[in-house]
């Protein structure tokens, strides 16, 4: 590459058109065929984003199940995270996690869940990512969870790594895992009371210090009102 | 025979019997032993409760959370651009590549792409924490089997990479210099020389740790069949990066699922290593990081002009869904899980460190082992505490 300024543009725009778009899709929808079959009933919802990634929603007590044909039937014995999320919004409103830092104004309390992707419908969701390191080929996992301290099966016997990661869901959400080896504190001390990653456990020092963004979200001077008025907030 | 002899002869019987009893009872009871939480092998504060009998380890439980700070929490009252200041601090030695999977998830979940010269930039800048990283670490596993003297050589000339992401970033350690659409500032002049020149050096410290280390004949019986950890089962603890390439497993996410960044378009090669031990997982190490100086070399040979930065608003708001990413980082596989609500700050961020996963297998691994080859098995793991804890 003797002269970089024209080579190299060149490459770039070669590598921009994906040339096996359709085979790919075509794996992923032949995959969320085959678990579609095997799990029958267990099976909920499926989203697949074209060439990049799939999601497999499953019911609680399919969980285990899953794990199993994952790893039995499409070579998931990568085992890459799992970990919980919490849709419901904070209680303490926007003042919680908003940019605006406005704490005499009305507290404005979101009590509707909104799911994400492959959809939702109750509070707790389990998330997990398994991996083929052969095909390349990695896949989402949810699962929706009853109740306010839900428990599930665990996913040692099938993936050993998961011991780790469940020990951590246990701790930050308060979802306790069936059969599992060693169900104790990972991070927190064992007398240490709450679940901090869920959405109604308090940031103290948010609470008590005022909002580390509001100075990135200055204007310059002369820069345009449009957006002093999209954040409701004069510099 | 007297009878004075006889009364000795039976006492000393006794005493031999008595003793055996105690012999006995201790090695039941076993021994415990506290690794840490301040042993140098852990790089940081791990620490790990080694149960014991005799020289041999019966379990052994790494106990962690000295170091956890949060992030996940932090990550939910932070903007945007204000993320990578956090996700800097959890692999400390190679920074700038944690910001990288994060404003790549970013970017996905925006639809922008950075323009070509900010990709190549940022890649050149991924590889050189690497080398920075990793050249710490082949130092480092000499000096805790007993050799000092590559540690020396190790700090010597990671400066020289350290000076080198300084002058273009402003940090030596945390960088924080990624942005959505690009990436901060341009390249200083001057700088292509100087670090082709950084290459050259770091290329020659690799022959010395391979005449000093790999070549050493205390190193490889210290090494060589210690700690052999099988593929099957390294995937299923969810072992990556080198530690599953030394196992013989050919995956390497910069080939294989690269996204945003252009490894693709370099000429270089996977390293794997068909042990599965310390020793593999050292000699890895070294190769990879000479594929790092090659890749960096042939991006500072074809860096494109053009801009560095992607139109972008100011305010960042991030429209709602989710986006996986993971890159192949110094420590093995990082990956951010974002869920976004299409405010300014992230609903929701998991990360998924290498560490965390890499840790997680020592309770299997030490089983058996004996005391001096912990130290063996869990320097060649190489691990950073911040990426375990986050």
């Amino acid at each position: 590459m003797s002269s970089p300024d024209t080579n190299a543009e060149e490459i770039v725009e070669e590598s921009i058109e994906p040339q096996e778009e359709l085979v790919t899709d075509e794996k992923r929808e032949a995959f969320i065929g085959s678990i579609t079959q095997d799990l029958g009933s267990g099976f909920v919802d499926s989203h697949i984003d074209p060439e990049t990634d799939v999601w497999v929603r499953v019911t609680q007590e399919a969980w285990l199940e899953t794990a199993k044909i994952l790893f039995e039937k499409h070579g998931m014995n990568f085992f890459s995270f799992l970990s919980a999320i919490d849709w419901k919004p904070s209680p303490f409103g926007r003042e919680m996690d908003s940019a605006i830092d406005d704490l005499d104004d009305e507290v404005i309390v979101e009590t509707e869940m909104e799911w994400g992707i492959a959809g939702g419908e109750k509070r707790f969701q389990l998330l997990a990512r398994v991996h083929n390191p052969s095909t390349h080929m990695g896949v989402n996992l949810k699962a929706d969870l009853e109740g306010d301290f839900p428990e599930v099966d665990t996913w040692t016997p099938v993936y050993p790594g998961a011991n780790w990661h469940e020990r951590e869901v246990k701790e930050m959400f308060g979802i306790s895992f069936k059969n599992h080896p060693n169900m104790v504190n990972l991070y927190l001390p064992t007398e240490f009371e709450g679940h901090p990653l869920r959405k109604d456990f308090p940031l103290l020092s948010r609470r008590a210090k005022p909002w580390p963004g509001i100075v990135d979200v200055e204007l310059m001077p002369g820069e345009g009102d449009d957006e002093a008025e999209e954040l409701g907030e004069e510099t | 025979m007297s009878n004075e002899a006889s009364a000795q002869q039976l006492s000393y019987i006794e005493n031999q019997a008595s003793d055996a009893r105690v012999n006995i009872e201790l090695e039941t009871e076993g021994m415990t032993l506290n690794l840490g939480p301040q042993h140098p092998a852990t790089h940081g504060t791990l620490r790990i409760i080694v149960r014991l009998d005799g020289e041999q380890v019966v379990s052994a439980e790494p106990v962690m959370g000295y170091m956890h700070r949060g992030y996940e929490k932090l990550t939910e009252v932070r903007t945007y651009p204000q993320v990578t200041t956090l996700v800097n601090r959890i692999d400390w030695l190679g920074s700038f590549a944690n910001e990288v999977p994060f404003i790549l998830a970013a970017e996905r979940l925006m639809e922008v792409e950075a323009p070509a010269r900010a990709q190549w930039i940022r890649t050149a800048l991924f590889e050189l924490s690497r080398i920075a990283n990793v050249v710490l670490f082949l130092g480092d596993m000499a000096v805790q089997l007993g050799a000092t003297t590559p540690v020396f050589y190790a700090f010597r000339d990671r400066e020289f990479v350290l000076n080198q992401i300084e002058s273009v970033t402003g940090g030596r350690f945390h960088p924080n210099f990624d942005r959505i659409g690009g990436i901060k500032d341009d390249l200083p002049k001057g700088w292509i020389q100087e670090t082709k020149d950084v290459l050259v050096r770091i290329n020659s410290f690799c022959e010395e740790m391979e005449d000093l280390v790999v070549g050493n004949e205390i190193f490889q019986t210290r090494t060589r069949g210690i700690g052999i950890i099988p593929a099957d089962t390294g995937l299923a603890y969810g072992l990556s990066g080198a530690n599953i390439r030394s196992s013989g497993v050919d995956w390497d996410l910069r080939r294989d699922g690269g996204v945003g960044l252009i490894h693709d378009q370099l000429d270089w090669k996977v390293w794997t290593h068909p042990d599965g031990d310390s020793f593999a997982r050292y000699w890895v190490r070294l190769q990879e990081v000479r594929e790092s100086c090659k890749m960096v070399g042939q991006i500072l040979d074809g860096i494109p002009s053009g801009p560095i930065m992607a139109k972008v608003p100011r305010i960042i708001k991030v429209p709602p869904g989710e986006a996986y990413v993971e890159t192949e980082n110094p420590l093995g596989i990082m990956g951010y899980y974002v869920i976004s609500k299409g405010d300014l700050v992230p609903y929701r961020v998991k990360i998924r460190s290498a560490s965390f996963n890499n840790v997680s297998i020592t309770p299997w691994v030490l089983k058996g082992v004996y005391v001096p080859d912990v130290i063996s098995i869990l320097a060649s793991l190489y691990f950073i505490l911040g990426d375990i804890d986050r």
